[in-house]
């Protein structure tokens, strides 16, 4: 595949990495899933910076958010499929 | 890749350095400024001010002599000039370092003065520098390197690709026979568990566990907040962190896959147990950790930054990479190593953690990293308590 627009670690991730500047609103995004060298696309609903997560799927407000295969932290407000993943909509269950 | 060696100075102790400074040490705040004059009158010499050192007391103060006696003791450095306010705590900095064998010689202030006290220091210093100067590398098995790694203003592209570099390389040189150290006991909430599982043993494991559980105990006693200001920082989050727990999980990935580690140091602790990966007991604060590192003897650094951290230690070279390929754009002089092929899929974690391992051996032979070059030389001493 060409470089992937966004990177996923593991196949129970409900997340994925924009890796690529610029992304917009309406972009069909191609994403490699690392565990299984698998591959994935979204369209992005909004505009997602280098670094930042995509959601892979619809997430309820009070879904535990999983990445690495693991909980990272808790949805604080339903995210649709494409949409962006970040301190506005999720909260850590820690501090 | 075949087990690399690499040209280092080896010391009365047997350790073996890769830098080969003549250290001006100041016991406390006070004696800064005349560190400062004697490492301006004498070329070659490097001083290290430092804030504290006064009225300190109990297990703070335990860890400031083992800090400072354990800096002047690294093998990265060939000799030690220190001085204090005063002769009594200055000789127990003084005799601490005189244990490595290695040249070292205390100057008080009381009774004399600055000015005599530079002039006699500066004196002592400047016969070192004529000695150190003569000094010659020989030929070192690689793992007799001491190696800690510790990221800093990290994004999500650091638990991708720049931390697992990291790791990928701790996999590869812990076969070596390299002693290795990791550490930031905060920063590993939401993933203490999975870190508990890589201890060597359950005993270690657990002593890790009680380790991260106090220091968790202590953020929950003084917290206001949920520190979305401050872990993650401003920085992580603009970069795309967005809780504790994925960031824990990114800094997790620099202990690679399979290497466990046999002990759990305290901060500024020595290993004792010989070869192998250690998890030492420190703040996630950049300059902080490094310095506590360095302290217990590491003599390079491998530091992931996504955001871009420009850290540096004054006796230890901190070779930082990043995956980050706008950091690596914008931030270009402060990157030894740029992984972020990875990220386009140009390059394997295998060639990645292969081009690390070939850069810490040139570093160890003697190559400048971009934070010497550019003259990063934070040192930070962490600081348990108020003093008395």
């Amino acid at each position: 595949m060409a470089a992937p627009h966004f990177l996923v670690h593991n196949t129970a991730d409900t997340t994925g990495v924009v890796v690529v500047e610029d992304v917009e609103a309406g972009d069909e995004l191609t994403g490699w899933v690392m565990e299984t060298d698998g591959t994935v696309t979204v369209k992005a609903r909004d505009p997602i910076p280098l670094g930042h997560k995509i959601s892979l799927g619809d997430i309820k407000k009070g879904d535990t958010i999983i990445k690495y295969g693991h909980d990272i932290g808790r949805a604080v407000a339903d995210i649709p499929e494409g949409g962006h993943v970040h301190v506005d909509n999720v909260k850590t269950k820690r501090w | 890749m075949a087990t690399p060696t690499f040209r280092g100075y080896r010391r009365t102790d047997g350790r073996v350095g890769i830098r080969n400074h003549v250290v001006i040490l100041p016991l406390d705040d006070l004696s800064n400024a005349a560190c400062e004059a004697v490492a301006h009158n004498i070329k070659g010499t490097l001083a290290l001010p430092h804030h504290y050192g006064r009225l300190q007391f109990g297990e703070d103060l335990e860890l400031f002599f083992r800090t400072l006696i354990g800096t002047g003791s690294n093998p990265n450095v060939a000799a030690v000039v220190v001085i204090g306010i005063e002769p009594a705590w200055t000789g127990r900095i003084v005799d601490g370092i005189a244990a490595t064998g290695k040249p070292v010689e205390g100057f008080a202030i009381e009774r004399n003065g600055d000015h005599n006290t530079i002039a006699a220091a500066s004196r002592k210093a400047k016969e070192y520098v004529h000695w150190a100067s003569e000094l010659r590398r020989e030929e070192c098995a690689f793992g007799e390197t001491w190696i800690s790694v510790k990221c800093g203003e990290s994004d999500t592209t650091s638990g991708l690709a720049s931390n697992p570099t990291v790791g990928n390389m701790i996999d590869k040189v812990d076969a070596m026979g390299a002693t290795t150290c990791f550490g930031e006991t905060s920063e590993i909430t939401g993933a203490e568990q999975i870190c508990a599982a890589r201890a060597a043993t359950p005993e270690v494991g657990e002593k890790f566990l009680k380790t991260w559980s106090d220091y968790n105990d202590f953020i929950m006693a003084n917290k206001t907040d949920d520190l979305s200001d401050s872990q993650p920082t401003k920085g992580n989050i603009e970069g795309g962190l967005t809780t504790i727990e994925e960031k824990a999980f990114g800094n997790l990935e620099k202990i690679g896959k399979t290497t466990k580690y046999i002990d759990v140091l305290k901060p500024a602790e020595r290993p004792a147990k010989g070869p192998g990966l250690y998890f030492m007991d420190t703040s996630s604060a950049a300059a902080e950790c490094v310095t506590l590192q360095a302290a217990a003897g590491f003599t390079v650094h491998l530091f992931p930054t996504g955001q871009g951290n420009v850290i540096g230690n004054p006796i230890k070279p901190v070779i930082k990479l990043t995956a980050n390929p706008r950091t690596a754009r914008t931030m270009g002089e402060h990157v030894d190593l740029d992984v972020s092929g990875l990220l386009r899929r140009e390059m394997t974690l295998d060639e990645a953690g292969d081009a690390l391992l070939d850069m810490t051996v040139r570093v160890c032979n003697g190559r400048l990293t971009a934070a010497e070059v550019l003259g990063h030389r934070e040192f930070v001493i962490t600081k348990l308590y108020r003093s008395a």
